[in-house]
């Protein structure tokens, strides 16, 4: 995690806490630093921080302890009116008493713009995501799409440099949310805008982002761009949120650099990597991914350790085969393989062995 | 929508003694009031129906009571002070109560159960017992204005009837623009907020458009309460700020005049009219906050 503060970081969190009742943090210790025109995801559960550091960035919040700066100036004492800060909200906050081009005239006349430059912009901010037609209409008769559009583009229309999002497309139905999500990335790329993007979607966050930064229990758990963050878990939290994962309980046997034997609890041996185990006789929880688990021993190199398994249950997805064992004791432990012409389809009862590559398979904390 | 065709007897009965009720409930409201409004018109000097009135014969009809309305300076100078107090009254009212039901509707406002009895409390407490506590705390206002900061005996009185009655329609407008604010989405002001407006443009641009419904039924009962109150105008005024109810009661006592019967019949005129304005901009305002389909 570099957190370190450099010259050209746009937002920067430098430990930040915040507590409510001033015994609980809700923010501990929060470091983040964010380059100009990058869109960041804050990723969590319900209750991990991610909203109020969101809403601190925003100004509707203090932060009980820390700096936060925008573009190398701390804006802690700087009203949520004066920070310039556009953003869109959940459940969308358009003023249902003005219509379409009132709502985005809003933030101009506040800027005291004048009108014809006015309605050019807005003009442009509807145009960008496809709503010219609806300027006169009011929010009402608009529908929750349509609505988060608007939402989005009076959140762009004063051109401000960092846009906060809190889980816009909450409400949303899924294909919907596909499409905006599709076209929100579209229009930060193309704005160069700087986004703060919140949501519990894991979806939503790997495939928008440029950085994710994972929180849980108040703290960001780990900061990496999507691929990193999937196939390079850095802790058991991090690895259970992110996609569909395998557990193992085990105790590390053998170290030797970047790989490490792991006896599993009812006494099998499995190689792995290790990330957060440093010596013999600690506690682990290894994670493998569904999709890394391989059943053809050809692949694997010949000294692999290999595990006994029985199907349990295999369930046609379409383009994947998603089939249940039981492993090491562990009736969840699920592989996911591809519907090819050559894939065999396992029915339950039928033994087999299965390996992976040491790399896949993660010693984490327990 | 009738009966269905499967109802019983008792069902039957019900449905047709559910209406007579009804009617009747409806009967002992209205019947007072209608009364009054023929006798106004009375061509005789008499609270009652005269034999030529029953008769419908234009000759028991008149207008008299109204030019006595009209032309008597009595009356006049009433409904001028009427006409003053009431409004003064509504606008204090309007303007505290509203800041008072937003402060109370934050969030961190400690005490606001007890906050908002207190200020509630004028609408509670038997009126008489108000208007004999106002009586001695507005004298003694009175003295201190005139005799400390030397200002005229009549403006004062008018002073100290404006602020009683302001107090008086306090609870009204807190009540109903509190309702207002409990479907208010406080995200709005965060939004607004954010896209740079301050405090006072929000609250004028984004908060007051949306909780003007309550606003405005407030003020008129706030406007109502003081055009109707004779209990503490007797305490606090004097002759010279006497009202429109004021002079009713006066009227009462001193010589039975049917004009009464005039002046409740315009009032309650005014009141229908007041409502249903009222009534029309509150719709109006609906639709324009994309309530109801426009």
């Amino acid at each position: 995690m570099a957190n370190t503060a450099t010259d050209h970081a746009f937002v920067e969190f430098e430990r930040v806490q915040k507590s409510y009742d001033g015994e609980i943090l809700v923010v501990k210790d929060l470091n983040l630093s964010m380059p100009k025109g990058e869109f960041l995801t804050m990723l969590g559960p319900s209750g991990s921080g991610k909203t109020t550091c969101l809403m601190m960035l925003a100004g509707f919040e203090t932060a009980t302890h820390g700096e936060i700066k925008l573009g190398g100036k701390p804006i802690n004492n700087i009203p949520p009116h004066k920070r310039g800060i556009g953003m869109v909200f959940q459940n969308y906050a358009l003023f249902p008493h003005m219509t379409v081009a009132e709502n985005l005239s809003f933030p101009l006349e506040v800027r005291k713009i004048g009108k014809s430059e006015r309605e050019e912009k807005i003009m442009r901010a509807l145009g960008m995501v496809q709503m010219q037609d609806f300027a006169g209409r009011r929010p009402a008769q608009l529908s929750g799409g349509q609505q988060q559009r608007i939402a989005l583009s009076r959140a762009l229309v004063f051109e401000p440099e960092l846009v906060l999002m809190d889980e816009p497309l909450g409400a949303l139905d899924k294909q919907l949310r596909e499409t905006l999500q599709f076209e929100i990335t579209r229009l930060a790329h193309n704005l160069g805008i700087t986004t703060v993007y919140v949501t519990h979607d894991q979806t939503e966050a790997l495939t928008m982002s440029d950085r994710v930064a994972v929180f849980d229990d108040g703290r960001i758990q780990q900061l990496a761009p999507p691929d990193q963050l999937y196939e390079e878990p850095e802790n058991s939290f991090v690895a259970q949120f992110i996609g569909e994962n395998n557990t193992l309980m085990g105790t590390v046997s053998k170290i030797a650099g970047d790989q490490c034997e792991v006896t599993l609890d009812d006494g099998e041996i499995i190689d792995a990597k290790p990330v957060n185990v440093t010596e013999v006789g600690q506690r682990t929880r290894v994670s493998i991914r569904p999709e890394r688990v391989e059943m053809n021993k050809e692949r694997l190199s010949p000294d692999a350790h290999t595990l006994k398994a029985e199907v349990l249950e295999f369930i046609y997805m379409g383009d994947i085969f998603r089939t249940r064992l039981r492993v090491a004791g562990n009736d969840d432990f699920v592989i996911k393989t591809r519907n090819a012409p050559d894939q065999v389809r396992l029915t339950p009862g039928t033994q087999i062995d299965i390996g992976w590559l040491p790399q896949d398979c993660r010693a984490l904390d327990a | 929508m009738g009966l269905p065709p499967y109802a019983t007897l008792g069902q039957r009965i019900w449905y047709y003694s559910f209406r007579v009720i009804c009617g009747l409930i409806f009967f002992f409201l209205v019947a007072p009031i209608v009364v009054v409004m023929p006798l106004s018109f009375n061509a005789q000097d008499f609270f009652t129906f005269t034999p030529e009135m029953l008769r419908l014969d234009p000759e028991g009809y008149s207008l008299k009571h109204y030019r006595d309305f009209f032309t008597n300076p009595q009356w006049q100078l009433a409904l001028k002070n009427s006409l003053i107090i009431a409004p003064l009254a509504t606008i204090i009212s309007v303007s505290l109560g509203t800041l008072a039901a937003i402060g109370l509707s934050q969030s961190h406002v400690p005490f606001k159960g007890t906050i908002m009895a207190i200020l509630i409390s004028p609408m509670i407490v038997p009126l008489i017992i108000s208007a004999t506590g106002m009586f001695f705390f507005y004298a003694q206002l009175g003295n201190w204005l005139e005799g400390t900061l030397g200002l005229d005996k009549g403006f004062v009185g008018y002073v100290k009837v404006v602020l009683a009655h302001a107090v008086l329609g306090i609870p009204f407008v807190i009540i109903t623009v509190t309702a207002t604010l409990v479907g208010f989405d406080h995200s709005l002001t965060r939004a607004a907020a954010n896209m740079g407006a301050g405090p006072v443009t929000t609250f004028f641009r984004v908060q007051m458009p949306l909780i003007l419904p309550g606003v405005i039924s407030g003020g008129l009962f706030a406007f109502i309460t003081s055009f109707d109150e004779v209990v503490v105008v007797l305490f606090v005024g004097s002759a010279s700020q006497k009202t429109l109810p004021w002079q009713m009661f006066i009227g009462l006592r001193e010589q039975i005049s049917p004009t009464i019967l005039a002046v409740a019949t315009i009032l309650v005129v005014i009141s229908i009219a007041l409502l249903t304005t009222v009534e029309l901009l509150r719709r109006r305002s609906e639709r324009l906050r994309g309530l109801s389909p426009g």
